[in-house]
C-alpha cells in the first residue's frame, strides 16, 4: 500500500505544501486536509459545480480532480477572492443583487463567474447562462444569480 | 475510493511498461471526468492510475492543412475549440467538443478519454467517425493504427489490451467543398446525455449540388457508437436534394438498434435518428458549400 504523496502547489496566490493519498480528490484535500471549507461537496460526481475552483485560471470541479494532480499548478477557491479591502466585486454584486438563499451553491457560482469575467466582462446574458450550465442551484431560480453577474461584470470593466 | 497508486510517467515507454506490469489493474487518467466517477462509485476498480498528462505526445495538438489533425489522447475540449485553426477546419468537432459536459468538464475532459470510455452516448465520437478518424495506439508490442468506427467493442470496453494507450486522434485534411456536423438530443439545454446523437460529414462536388461521398455515426442507439455506413454511402454520386436525404436518414434508421430506457423509447430514438440525420446532412452540405 502506498503511503501519502507529498504536494506543492499554489493555492490563492501562497504556495502550499501537504501530504495526501493518491485517491483523495483536490475537493478533499481542500475541505479535510486544508481546512478550506469554503469550497462546497455537492454531488461529488460533476454535475452540480459546487466545487467549482479555479485550476491554472480555468474552472474545474474540485471533486474530479485528485489532489496529487495539482503538484506544481495555481487554484484559486473561493478563499482567494476577498481581499483586505473587502470583498471581490462579484461577491459584492451576489449580496447586493439577492443571489443566494441557502448559499451552498454559491461558492461554485462566484468561482465559476470570476472565471468567466476575468477573461470576459461584457459577457451577456446568454453567454452567462451558458457558462454556469454546470452550476446547479436549488433555491433561486438562477435569475438574480444571472443579474448579479451581469452587474459584476460592469463593475469589473 | 479504494487505495490507488498513482505514477506520473514522462514517456510513453515508460507509461506503457506501468500499465503493462499491472494488467488490467491500471489505467489511464486524462481529465479523469468518467473514470474518477467510476472508481469512486464502484463500477470499476484498479491499483494504478497512470497520468496521461506528463506525456508529451499526450498533450500534442496539431492541425496543418498538409498532415491534419493530431489531438492527443489528454487534450482537454477547451483547448480545441479555443484554437481558430482547428475550428474553422473541422466545425464538425466542434460541435461535441464544445457541448460535452459543462464548462468545469470541458476544462478537463479529453476526446481521447471520450473515445476510451466507450459509451454508447460519448459526444465526440460519431463526429469522430464521420471526419475519418484514425486512433493512434502504443503498446509494449509496438504501436498500431485503429480505425474510430473498429475501436469501441461494447458499453464501456474498447480495443486496447493490456499495456496498450491512446496516444491520439488523428484526422485527416478536410477536402475541397466538405463539411460535417454533430447534434444531439436532450430534453434540456445544457449537460445532459444524448437521447440520440448524430454525426455526418460530407463532400460535394464544385458545383455544391451533388454528393461526392458521405459518412454517418450515430450515438445512443446501440451498445457501441455506430458508423453508418450504408447511409453514408447511398449519398454517393447523388444530388443533394432533400429526397436523397430522406433516404439516407431511412437508411441511418435502419442502421440503429437502440433500447428503451429512462432516457428515451425506441420509437423516439428512431425517430430522433431520422431528424437529426437530416438536419446534420443540411448542416453539412451548408459548411461544404461555404455557408
Amino acid at each position: 500500500m502506498p503511503g501519502p504523496t507529498h504536494v506543492q502547489a499554489t493555492i490563492n496566490g501562497e504556495e502550499v505544501n501537504f501530504l495526501c493519498e493518491p485517491r483523495q480528490s483536490l475537493l478533499e484535500v481542500l475541505r479535510d486536509v486544508l481546512g478550506m471549507t469554503g469550497t462546497k461537496e455537492g454531488c461529488n460526481d460533476g454535475n452540480c459545480g459546487a466545487c467549482t475552483v479555479l485550476f491554472d485560471g480555468r474552472i474545474i470541479d474540485s471533486c474530479l480532480v485528485l489532489g496529487v494532480e495539482i503538484q506544481g499548478r495555481e487554484v484559486t477557491t473561493i478563499e482567494g477572492l476577498a481581499t483586505a479591502d473587502g470583498l471581490h466585486p462579484i461577491q459584492q454584486a451576489f449580496l447586493e443583487n439577492a443571489a443566494l438563499q441557502c448559499g451552498i451553491c454559491t461558492p461554485g457560482f462566484i468561482v465559476a463567474a470570476k472565471g468567466l469575467l476575468d477573461e470576459e466582462p461584457d459577457a451577456d446574458e446568454g453567454r452567462i447562462r451558458h457558462w454556469l450550465a454546470g452550476n446547479l442551484c436549488r433555491c433561486t431560480g438562477y435569475d438574480k444569480i444571472v443579474r448579479a453577474v451581469l452587474d459584476a461584470g460592469e463593475k469589473m470593466k | 475510493m479504494d487505495w490507488i497508486d498513482f505514477a506520473t510517467p514522462k514517456t510513453i515507454s515508460e507509461a506503457v511498461e506501468l500499465l503493462a506490469s499491472k494488467g488490467d489493474r491500471a489505467r489511464l487518467i486524462a481529465g479523469g471526468t468518467d473514470l474518477l466517477v467510476q472508481l469512486r462509485g464502484g463500477r470499476r476498480s484498479v491499483d494504478l492510475v497512470v497520468d496521461a498528462k506528463q506525456i508529451p505526445e499526450l498533450n500534442e495538438m496539431s492541425y496543418s492543412p498538409q498532415n491534419g489533425l493530431v489531438i492527443g489522447a489528454a487534450v482537454p475540449c477547451y483547448l480545441i475549440y479555443a484554437d481558430n485553426a482547428i475550428a474553422e477546419a473541422y466545425p464538425g468537432l466542434i460541435d461535441a467538443a464544445s457541448l460535452i459536459g459543462g464548462i468545469q468538464i470541458q476544462g478537463r475532459a479529453s476526446l481521447g478519454g471520450n473515445l476510451c470510455n466507450a459509451a454508447p452516448s460519448g459526444d465526440s465520437i460519431p463526429p469522430i467517425i464521420a471526419l475519418g478518424g484514425v486512433a493512434h495506439i502504443a503498446g509494449s508490442n509496438g504501436s498500431r493504427q485503429v480505425a474510430a468506427e473498429d475501436f469501441c467493442t461494447g458499453p464501456g470496453r474498447n480495443v486496447l489490451q493490456d499495456g496498450e494507450m491512446l496516444v491520439s486522434i488523428n484526422i485527416p485534411v478536410p477536402v475541397a467543398h466538405s463539411g460535417a456536423s454533430y447534434l444531439r438530443f436532450i430534453p434540456r439545454n445544457e449537460m445532459d446525455i444524448a437521447v440520440v446523437g448524430v454525426g455526418t460529414s460530407v463532400v460535394l462536388d464544385e458545383s455544391g449540388q451533388n454528393f461526392v461521398s458521405a459518412r454517418i455515426s450515430l450515438a445512443s442507439v446501440a451498445p457501441i457508437p455506430v458508423f453508418a455506413k450504408e447511409a453514408g454511402d447511398s449519398l454517393a454520386g447523388k444530388p443533394v436534394s432533400e429526397a436523397t436525404i430522406q433516404e439516407a436518414s431511412e437508411k441511418a434508421i435502419a442502421a440503429a438498434t437502440p433500447i428503451s430506457d429512462m432516457r428515451g423509447t425506441i420509437r423516439q430514438r428512431n425517430h430522433l435518428v431520422g431528424v437529426l440525420t437530416r438536419r446534420t446532412l443540411n448542416i453539412a452540405v451548408e459548411r461544404a458549400r461555404g455557408g
